[in-house]
């Protein structure tokens, strides 16, 4: 058993290293030597840490970088605050037949592709869409109203396509939670507020760091959502990613943002793990 | 008289069509320890259910110390409850399980922390305040739990089937550590439970419960030789049980002859039955006498003599199934452990009786 081990064990493992290796390790270990170099003349490269200098020193793709993570979490704080009550329903109150039906109600929307259910969003919320019209018959406003192509629409649209995958996590943590230690929270004199910080939340930590996690890293990468409801002044930091390797081809500076990227959700994701007294472990495990 | 800590009147509870609880009333006076005992499904857990205030009786009330709690929602009332699986919080410690009602009563930390700490020396496990639940074994987490409820200092502590995930052993102790815990607290005890050595060793007063009505709330030793009901009879303590006829009766005292012809003299709740009457006879095996020659046991009202079928071992509790031999019915009787009966095997001779008064007679309708 110890002088080595079998064929098989080697044959298990080989499609978890070929995956990590040629679709994780090796891609990324090229765009960070292509993140690393300058062109310095025809098919001329040298190393050099300008790509990264020209992120710092322009203004635009900071600002980008920056509205990126703060509406990645908002979106994620949001989801979580309409998700909570919704996993809380189907775990602990729906009775029988209904919790399926409600879980399958969640899944719902993932039968079209993102790109249909984003032109939902664009048909209610577009000027002359459901939502305008509605208000002008209401004789709540005069004219037409544009609700696309800002912030608010974004945001609706990242919440929207990431409610699953927080509503998911949050089910199953909290239809674990053995009924009876939330009853036995009201009989010693515990208000709802008290047993839902005490008992229900700290329960459900797991599930709601991983929820999050989830949610904040698909916010994060999101490519579609951001370019179809936001406007002109809403970039996301995909599109210019996108752009860079894409419009202008330069794959340079571009690998350089996708590190920038991966380097933006590590960090914030491991604060969120710090903040709540996590470990990825436990909440993956 | 003293206020009773808690009293049921008239208590009802529906389900759809269903009847759980059927117009139930009770009174347990403070500083008692009292016990519903009953199968599963019998409604038990309802009553404690609607007591803890987690249910809503459809009618009457529950009055704890004279005072209707009936709209009082559970975390304001003046009664605690230990969770058949305890529900210790294991996102918590242990001191912070004790300490979590205090907590909501808006004590100072100071004084949650002397009274966790007192609480933890009451149950005999002083220093334990920093470990987590799942350090512990399964009788401390019963005291643990015991004690979350006991720091409120509530007027009534009900506890379901607490000790059904314990294994035998502990529950044995744990049995009469429930017992000196109630006396330590002096607090009134609600108990439930479907086992009735539970209910037998610890209370001062239980009721039988089936199919949501009280069959007879009486002390232990009532309940075992005066059972009221069949019901009573058949669920507490081992029983033999004879069909027979009434063949004469008067006031409490009957004969009876059995389907298989033997005439048996016994006991009955209902005085004077008419001849005729179907019965059942319930006599418990250790309520018979064994004896090697029928001298020993003729004096007794009613005997018997049989041959040894079959010996059942099983300790304090042993007993042998004798096949009487004028009628062929098998009586089981209880074995005595005074080492007379040693070496007794199937086939041997041997003789039996027990007085009227061990043989309880009730009425099953019909002629």
């Amino acid at each position: 058993m110890t002088s080595g081990r079998s064929l098989g064990f080697y044959l298990l493992l080989a499609p978890v290293l070929l995956w990590l290796a040629l679709l994780v390790i090796i891609p990324h270990v090229d765009l960070a030597l292509v993140s690393l170099r300058e062109r310095v003349g025809v098919g001329q490269y040298a190393l050099s840490p300008a790509n990264y200098l020209t992120f710092l020193n322009e203004p635009l793709y900071l600002v980008t970088f920056a509205r990126t993570a703060v509406m990645s979490i908002l979106a994620t704080i949001i989801t979580l605050i309409i998700g909570f009550p919704v996993a809380y329903y189907i775990a602990k109150m729906a009775r029988g037949k209904l919790q399926p039906i409600l879980f399958v109600l969640c899944l719902v929307p993932f039968w079209v592709s993102e790109l249909v259910r984003t032109f939902g969003w664009m048909i209610l919320l577009r000027e002359t869409g459901i939502i305008s019209s509605l208000l002008q018959w209401l004789g709540l406003v005069s004219g037409p109203v544009e609700l696309l192509y800002n912030d608010a629409a974004i945001m609706i649209g990242l919440v929207y396509t990431s409610m699953l995958f927080m509503v998911v996590p949050l089910v199953t943590t909290l239809s674990s939670l053995d009924d009876s230690l939330i009853e036995a929270g009201y009989d010693l004199g515990g208000s709802s507020a008290s047993v839902f910080r005490e008992i229900i939340v700290p329960h459900a930590m797991p599930g709601i760091v991983s929820g999050c996690i989830v949610v904040f890293m698909l916010s994060l990468g999101n490519y579609l959502t951001p370019i179809m409801l936001g406007g002109k002044d809403s970039l996301w930091f995909t599109e210019l990613i996108y752009s860079q390797f894409i419009v202008r081809f330069n794959w340079e500076l571009g690998a350089a943002f996708g590190f920038m990227l991966l380097f933006l959700s590590t960090a914030i994701v491991w604060t969120a793990l710090k903040l709540s007294g996590q470990s990825l472990e436990k909440t993956m495990g | 008289m003293e206020t009773p800590d808690l009293s049921c009147i008239d208590l009802t509870k529906r389900f759809g069509d269903a009847v759980a609880v059927d117009n139930v009333s009770f009174e347990v006076p403070a500083g008692s320890f009292f016990s519903i005992l009953g199968p599963s499904g019998c409604g038990k857990t309802t009553i404690m259910r609607m007591i803890a205030g987690f249910l809503e009786p459809t009618s009457g009330d529950i009055q704890i110390k004279g005072q209707s709690v009936l709209n009082v929602p559970p975390n304001k009332r003046p009664v605690n409850m230990v969770f058949q699986h305890l529900a210790l919080f294991p996102m918590m410690n242990i001191a912070d399980n004790i300490g979590y009602g205090l907590r909501r009563q808006g004590l100072g930390k100071l004084e949650i922390e002397k009274k966790v700490d007192e609480a933890l020396d009451r149950i005999g496990l002083p220093g334990i305040g920093k470990r987590q639940v799942n350090e512990l074994s399964g009788g401390q987490k019963q005291r643990v739990a015991i004690a979350r409820c006991m720091v409120l200092e509530p007027d009534v502590l009900l506890l379901d089937e607490p000790l059904g995930a314990l294994d035998l052993k502990l529950r044995e102790q744990m049995k009469i550590e429930l017992k000196s815990l109630q006396h330590a607290f002096d607090t009134t005890f609600v108990y439930i439970t479907h086992d009735q050595s539970e209910a037998l060793v610890m209370s001062d007063s239980i009721a039988v419960m089936n199919a949501g009505q009280f069959e007879q709330v009486a002390g232990p030793e009532d309940l075992y030789y005066r059972p009221e009901t069949a019901f009573v009879a058949g669920f507490v303590g081992d029983a033999n049980i004879v069909k027979g006829q009434v063949v004469r009766s008067s006031g409490h005292d009957v004969e009876l002859r059995t389907e298989y012809g033997t005439h048996i003299k016994g006991v009955s709740k209902t005085r004077d039955m008419a001849a005729g009457r179907a019965a059942e006879i319930f006599v418990r095996p250790e309520a018979i006498r064994l004896a090697k020659s029928a001298d020993e046991v003729a004096e007794l009202d009613n005997f018997l003599s049989g041959k040894v079928e079959q010996t059942l071992f099983n300790g304090a509790a042993s007993r042998v199934l004798v096949k009487a031999d004028t009628s062929g019915e098998t009586i089981e009787v209880g074995l005595p452990q005074s080492g007379r009966f040693d070496g007794i095997r199937p086939g041997q001779e041997v003789h039996f009786g027990w007085s009227d008064k061990q043989s309880n007679v009730f009425e099953t309708g019909g002629l």
